[in-house]
């Protein structure tokens, strides 16, 4: 049995990478699966203070990668679902530690020990790192904001999967590419002053796995170290259920895209 | 409209900007895209020879790479400024 390898990635940064890795892998481990998700943020360790793991990390991804760990010694068991587990970034200064060969190792691993999916939490830029964690993927989440260089980059990025991937390299038949637009704005879409899910879709060609709304909830989780996509009454949470539920096959329509209507003291005094 | 809506300065509606230039640059870059890492610096250096002849600016040329069966053809275009006078001679 193999993994499916999820690589989250977006070219910009701090578009939303790190939020979209922690809420999509609990989403997939709520749903049953077995699932890692492994920070390839090489010296910029953020994943396990979105997961509330960051004080349990003893072994890191380049320690498996060099063999001074096991994996089973290295993945941090989520103290909320027991079938999900962390693989956190190292904190060294050295780019090179991260080699293809050992990121190939350690996904292998994850499969021969009965993983169904891997997430990849993509660092930002298309260099090494950012290729490293799109190279052995499956399917790719390209997380955009509706803002011209957010935009711009994902092209680009769109374009790296379609080319700079093993499945592309081998002709495995292509990458499933999931766009998935965050910090989305609809009061701000309404007045015509941000880029609406139709503009971002057309100019990219490709039709957004979800949409996720910004919101304070996604500050106040990650102060908290409890993804997103666990706070229930948070429109960003039921959000990204929404979307794992798209990624797993299921078909459901988009909401809170619509700015909500304005009362009758909001109409007279603005807000 | 609200009544403070007229002293609040409200940012212009510029969604429509940021489209169009993305719908361009992403055209723009899609066709360099897979084509050899010179392309964009052979463009800025075939810019500067055309420029001794006519005044044209970067955008006014387009460079595609085809590929078909077996070879690649490296198409070039340069739109050039309307002449002078050409539309109505009197
Ligand atoms: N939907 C949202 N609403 C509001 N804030 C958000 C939303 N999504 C992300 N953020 C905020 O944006 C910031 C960047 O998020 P995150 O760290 O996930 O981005 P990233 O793409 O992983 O960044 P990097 O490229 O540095 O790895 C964080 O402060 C996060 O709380
Ligand atoms: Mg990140």
């Amino acid at each position: 049995m193999t993994a499916e390898i999820i690589v989250v990635t977006s070219g910009k940064g701090g578009v939303g990478k790190t939020t979209t890795s922690a809420s999509l892998a609990t989403g997939l481990a709520m749903a049953g699966k077995k699932v890692a998700v492994i920070d390839f943020d090489v010296g910029l360790r953020n994943l396990d203070l979105i997961m509330g793991c960051e004080r349990r990390v003893v072994y890191d991804f380049v320690n498996v990668v060099h063999g001074e760990a096991t994996l089973k010694q290295a993945l941090i068991k989520d103290k909320r679902h027991d079938n999900l587990y962390v693989l956190a970034a190292s904190q060294t200064r050295d780019k090179d530690a991260l080699t293809q060969e050992g990121v190939e190792k350690v996904l292998d691993g994850l499969s021969e020990d009965g993983f169904d999916y891997v997430v990849c939490d993509s660092p930002a830029g298309i260099e090494k790192g950012a290729h490293l964690a799109m190279y052995f993927a499956d399917h790719a989440v390209v997380v955009v904001n509706p803002e011209v260089s957010s935009v711009r980059d994902s092209d680009r990025i769109l374009g790296l999967l379609s080319s700079k991937t093993r499945r592309a390299e081998r002709g495995d038949g292509a990458i499933k590419q999931h766009l998935l637009l965050t910090r989305y704005n609809p009061v701000r879409v309404a007045a015509g002053e941000m880029l609406s899910v139709k503009d971002v879709e057309e100019i990219l060609g490709i039709s957004v796995v979800g949409v996720i709304p910004e919101s304070e909830n996604v500050l106040a989780a990650s102060n908290a170290g409890v993804p997103v996509i666990l706070d229930a009454d948070s429109q960003a949470g039921l959000a990204y259920g929404d979307t794992v539920a798209r990624v797993l096959g299921e078909d459901r329509p988009l909401r809170f895209l619509d700015a909500p209507k304005k009362g009758f003291f909001q109409r007279v005094f603005g807000g | 409209m609200g009544i403070l809506d007229f002293l609040k300065r409200k940012p212009e509606p510029s969604a429509g900007i940021a489209k169009e230039r993305l719908r361009i640059i992403v055209a723009q870059e899609r066709s360099a895209r897979g084509g050899p890492d010179y392309l964009p610096l052979l463009r800025s250096e075939l810019l500067e020879v055309i420029k001794k002849y006519v005044h044209v600016d970067l955008d006014a040329i387009n460079i595609n790479v085809e590929r078909d069966s077996g070879h690649e053809v490296l198409e070039l275009s340069v739109a050039l400024p309307e002449i002078k006078g050409a539309t109505q001679a009197t």
